[in-house]
């Protein structure tokens, strides 16, 4: 089981690092988000009394880029379905939780990478924290979210056929996460109604946990924030799991 | 590695009142078959038949409505694993890692299958050599030819010595000098190794050339089975592709555009967008 687990991995890897393309062209709209919004805001943002609106940012644009891609990797399975390399897999002597296991953490492991890759270019750009042992948790954050992501974008694509639903998954479901979650703005200072609407997003819990990681700051707390992501994984991978063992090509 | 061999007579595929719908289409309705071991056996039919439904169901891909199925011995809704251990396939797409290399895609294929390290990277350079491509293996197989890639599947599936091998339309878009070297290969994998082969084509002097036996399914049901002579007798014909006709017509076959086709437009898109 773990060599098959590990050649899926790999092959998620290897098909990352050889789109160089696609890596630098991801990085676009992070980059963008970084320096129009951190640079732009920052000014207003400092004046309302709310801090270093760049520093605050960095987190929710590393948790964004780790949304995207991860989002991507699980939602590529319609891809492999399409263009047959999934038939490849699923008539193989391989449980199907296996082959969803070793995708999903290839898929995973490729968002926390591009996640890392935005969080180093924030660094470039004068992102600074302190180098405390928290710091040590920003990459567990990273993970998590990476992983929680992977999974639902895997759930979702066993559930279309082809790519005509993308759009909607994009403007119904992947920008309202990412929007809705805290990553733009503090939570600590928001209306009350869109706090409770943050708390039913999971990628609040990540964005809050990688801030608090990062620079100390958080509103559920780090804990909560661990605790809500292990739950929200655990029952996403279980999800994905049972619909993709019900696929059939 | 190939799963041991339940053997249970001459017959490696019996198919038996197999029947598969699709909410309100009945595919395959009320089939019935049986390949014997060593045979080359080519299922005919025109499109939408159920040709590769079929193919689907014997390679545990779908689960028939009714009916059941043994392959080499084993019940492919309740023995899937001994069932996908015994048989190799190229499917009708291509179904290749496009972004890995030609020895990459073996690779992963053999880890899949659990052939040990050692055994995998010998046959893999056999199979290389012998489909031609071992200059080429570390080329990623996005820039291969179609023949090429076929070539590469045809290898692939055999990696993990398949008592079975099945090629659903293994020729299609391939020019002659290559369809006809892939057949001379199959025919001599078929005599030297006691492969069995299952091929669907639409190519009928193809089948007539390499098929020992052969099954026509038009609607859903087998309309003709036997070799390619008895065929022609039966239908006082002279040529398969007459007897073809005269078994299902001549009324051309509508077949719904698959989604596979508007996927590859967004897939130019979305590449063209991304890279």
């Amino acid at each position: 089981m773990f060599p098959i687990i590990y050649i899926l991995w790999l092959r998620q890897i290897k098909r990352y690092i050889r789109s160089r393309s696609r890596i630098v062209g991801s990085l676009g709209q992070p980059l963008l988000f970084l320096l129009a919004l951190g640079f732009g805001f920052g000014p207003t943002f400092e004046k309302a009394g709310g801090g270093d609106y760049f520093q605050f940012l960095v987190s929710g644009v590393v948790a964004m880029s780790i949304l995207f891609t991860a989002m991507f990797s699980g939602i590529e399975i319609i891809w492999d379905r399409q263009f047959g390399f999934l038939k490849e897999t699923l008539v193989a002597p391989v449980s199907r939780l296996t082959i969803m296991v070793g995708r999903t953490l290839g898929g995973a492991t490729v968002a926390t990478l591009q996640g890392c890759i935005v969080l180093v270019l924030a660094v470039i750009f004068g992102f600074r924290t302190e180098l405390t042992l928290t710091l040590l948790l920003a990459p567990v954050f990273m993970f998590l979210i990476a992983l929680l992501f992977t999974a639902l974008g895997t759930a979702v694509a066993c559930k279309l056929e082809d790519m005509q639903g993308f759009q909607l998954i994009m403007n119904f479901l992947i920008m309202p996460l990412f929007f809705l979650s805290g990553a733009l703005f503090p939570l600590d200072s928001a209306p009350v109604a869109l706090i409770w609407i943050a708390r039913f997003d999971p990628l609040s819990y990540g964005v809050d946990g990688l801030r608090g990681a990062l620079i100390g700051a958080s509103h559920f707390g780090i804990a909560a924030d661990f605790g809500i992501l292990i739950v929200v994984t655990a029952v996403l991978l279980w999800i994905g799991s049972v619909l993709f063992k019900s696929i059939e090509a | 590695m190939a799963s041991q061999t339940t053997d249970t007579g001459t017959d490696i595929i019996t198919v038996d009142h197999l029947k598969k719908t699709f909410g309100e289409l009945t595919a395959v309705n009320d089939v019935s078959f049986s390949v014997r071991r060593g045979e080359i056996f080519a299922f005919l039919g025109p499109n939408g038949a159920g040709k590769t439904t079929t193919i689907k169901m014997l390679t545990t891909l779908l689960r028939p409505t009714s009916g059941s199925i043994r392959l080499n011995g084993h019940d492919p809704l309740h023995d899937q694993d001994a069932v996908r251990k015994s048989f190799g396939i190229v499917f009708q797409d291509p179904s290749l890692d496009d972004e890995l290399t030609a020895w990459e895609n073996l690779e992963l294929h053999g880890v899949l299958y659990s052939v040990p390290k050692a055994l995998r990277r010998e046959r893999m350079e056999q199979l290389l050599e012998i489909v031609g491509l071992s200059d080429r293996k570390n080329d990623i197989t996005r820039h291969f030819s179609g023949g090429m890639k076929r070539r590469l599947e045809i290898a692939r599936g055999l990696l993990h010595h398949p008592k079975v091998l099945f090629l659903d339309e293994p020729t299609i878009g391939l020019d002659p000098q290559t369809r006809n070297h892939l057949w001379n290969y199959v025919g001599e994998l078929n005599r030297k190794e006691g492969i069995t082969v299952f091929l669907t084509t639409h190519y009928m002097e193809e089948a007539d050339k390499v098929a020992t036996r052969i099954a026509v399914i038009d609607h859903g049901k087998i309309v003709g089975q036997g070799s390619s002579q008895e065929l022609k007798t039966q239908t006082n014909t002279q040529s398969l592709e007459d007897a073809f006709l005269a078994l299902t017509g001549n009324a051309i076959r509508e077949e719904e555009a698959s989604s596979a086709d508007g996927m590859r437009q967004m897939a130019q898109m979305w590449r063209g967008k991304r890279r």
